[in-house]
């Protein structure tokens, strides 16, 4: 039997009829990463004694005949923005490289107390900046349908990890597009929560107001169950809400698809609107009603979004200033300048940041100095109201919107990295939701040669159950 | 176009050192994403209330009480001072200003 291909649900069945054990299934992981993670590097940090205690201790609750949570004994990997307590969390920055986390994220003691195994912390754009997983400062994470291409980003190791069998699930998290498209570019489902769905208490921060932790899984069904388990409302996040579940009953000939014109454009892949046509028209033939609708600030997302994420970035990043914590040149001898204050954080700052972060934080700190507040940020904000109010419309007349999640697959390594506003164009379909705040899950529905193609599945507020029933129905026909 | 001593200023701002090659990088490349962002300029915003968080919220308040117990408390602080390059009699140590 092959250890390494089972979803969650298979190997949960597997565990309970003692068709293997959770630390056999652990050691199969640790082997095939030590193995095959050299060509793939989705890995930054792999966390050997602590994956295996916690497998044995899973072993031996189920030896005593008790019931075990759906995720016991089930191998995971963890976005490096996210802090598991002890391990180091690096956020693919020079300027964490060894920070030990102290504490465990919200999402992390739950899983805990699922009895999850942790394998390891998985490589991002350095802060989850980025959309190919090259501007970690540890080297690019490579895509495993072809090792030429890149996984996307942010979260693309532990989409890449999740691909290529280095573990069951993963978690990354999505502030513009970071789960969903390096879900579409390695063909694997990604789902990115309401915003407040899931707690952001130990995520590395981002843009506070847009960024969501989520699963990526090998299926809806196991997306459902991480989802499950990470969500809920937590005193340690105020933005986090309780989910109101939604009614899932509904028949599929009941069900109205908005298809956005805005959505397909010149610039889109030929290849890939066909595939996400193709996916629409099997809905169709189901029985589901397709709507052509309108998003008419959609053109408006990506500026807008470049405004807003990188604005809160730099607040957010002013807090690596090289005396609490990380990177710091104020104990290093060879550098004879740090004698002041202002030295200190000129020089961890820019020895600490890669290019692009210093790029994103320049731009925020730009755009929210004096003089440009309200032309730039304001304005943004304005439009950003614009952007969900299109949304609130287009819900009034369908219950779901389907789009392509990027409008390429995975591209060349090297190929867009020269360029930032042209790797920031692969983001064009997946920045509106965070604007908007909405779920929106990234189905694998087709492939360009070896290439996997996603669809996104927009929903409404807390639809996230919706959404996925909706997925299912695809994965299932 | 920005200029170069608008990168200098904003990257002082932003407490970023910058060398003088990578002033004109950031120079060419800021200069052609905010002539990207430019196309707000198309959009009319004249009524339009901006909108910070997607989700409506008011101020989330808690009682300002001591939670956890003195000794993980203590616990907890050591190990976030272990994180810090510079630290004396359990204090962070900062540099002078001047």
């Amino acid at each position: 039997m092959e250890l390494t291909n089972l979803t969650i649900a298979q190997v949960y069945q597997a565990l309970i009829k003692k068709e293997f054990s959770a630390l056999e299934l652990c050691q199969a992981y640790l082997d095939k990463i030590k193995k095959e993670d050299k060509k793939v590097s989705a890995f930054l940090t792999i966390n050997e004694d602590f994956a295996l205690s916690q497998a044995k201790k899973i072993d031996d609750i189920i030896s005593t005949s008790r019931g075990i949570p759906l995720l016991a004994g089930i191998p995971c990997a963890i976005k490096d923005n996210i802090l598991v307590e002890g391990i180091r969390c690096t956020a693919a920055s020079k300027i964490l490289e060894n920070y030990i986390a102290p504490y465990d994220a919200t999402v992390i003691k739950k899983l805990k107390r699922e009895g999850c195994v942790i394998l390891g912390k998985t490589n991002l754009d350095e802060f989850a900046m980025g959309s190919s997983t090259e501007n970690s400062a540890f080297g690019p994470t490579r895509n495993p349908y072809d090792l030429t291409r890149v996984p996307g980003g942010s979260s693309g190791g532990s989409a890449a990890a999740v691909a290529g069998n280095l573990c069951v699930y993963a978690l990354g998290s999505d502030t513009g597009g970071s789960i969903r498209q390096p879900a579409s570019f390695c063909g694997v489902v990604g789902l990115k929560p309401t915003y407040g769905a899931v707690s952001r208490y130990g995520l590395i921060a981002f843009a506070s107001s847009l960024d969501q932790i989520g699963p990526i899984t090998k299926t809806v069904e196991d997306c459902q169950i991480v989802f499950e388990a990470i969500s809920g409302k937590d005193e340690l996040d105020s933005t986090s809400v309780e989910s109101k579940i939604s009614n899932l009953k509904f028949q599929i000939s009941n069900l109205r698809i908005g298809v956005p014109r805005e959505y397909f454009i010149k610039g889109i892949e030929p290849e890939v609107e066909k595939i996400i046509k193709q996916a629409i028209k099997k809905y169709e033939e189901l029985g589901a009603k397709i709507e052509e609708i309108k998003l008419p600030h959609t053109e408006y997302a990506l500026p807008c979004y470049y405004i807003i994420a990188p604005s809160e970035a730099g607040a957010n990043l002013a807090r690596y200033d090289g005396i609490k914590y990380g990177y710091s040149t104020a104990n290093n001898p060879t550098i004879q300048q740090s004698n002041n204050l202002i030295d200190v954080y000129l020089k961890s700052r820019e020895e600490g940041f890669g290019a692009e972060v210093r790029r994103r934080i320049m731009l925020g700190t730009y755009a929210l100095s004096a003089g440009y507040y309200e032309a730039y940020y304001l304005k943004a904000l304005k439009v950003r109201t614009l952007i969900k109010e299109d949304f609130d419309q287009a819900f009034k007349k369908v219950d779901v919107i389907f789009t392509p999640v990027s409008p390429t697959p995975g591209f060349k390594l090297g190929e867009k990295i020269t360029d930032p506003l042209t790797m920031y164009l692969s983001d064009i379909f997946t920045v509106s939701v965070n604007l908007a705040g909405l779920p929106a899950l990234s189905l694998p529905c087709g492939k360009i040669g070896k290439l996997p193609v996603g669809l996104q599945i927009i929903g409404q507020s807390f639809e996230e159950n919706k959404i996925l029933t909706i997925g299912e129905i695809f994965e299932k026909t | 176009m920005i200029t170069k001593k608008e990168v200098k200023h904003i990257a002082k701002l932003a407490r970023l050192g910058l060398s003088e090659k990578e002033i004109g990088k950031f120079q060419g490349e800021l200069s052609k994403i905010l002539d990207y962002i430019e196309k707000l300029k198309e959009v009319d915003i004249k009524k339009i209330t901006p909108t910070s968080y997607s989700i409506e919220m008011e101020n989330v308040m808690r009682g300002d009480e001591e939670k956890e117990k003195l000794k993980t408390k203590k616990d907890a602080t050591l190990k976030l001072l272990e994180l810090a390059p510079e630290t004396k009699n359990g204090y962070l140590k900062v540099k002078s200003i001047f």
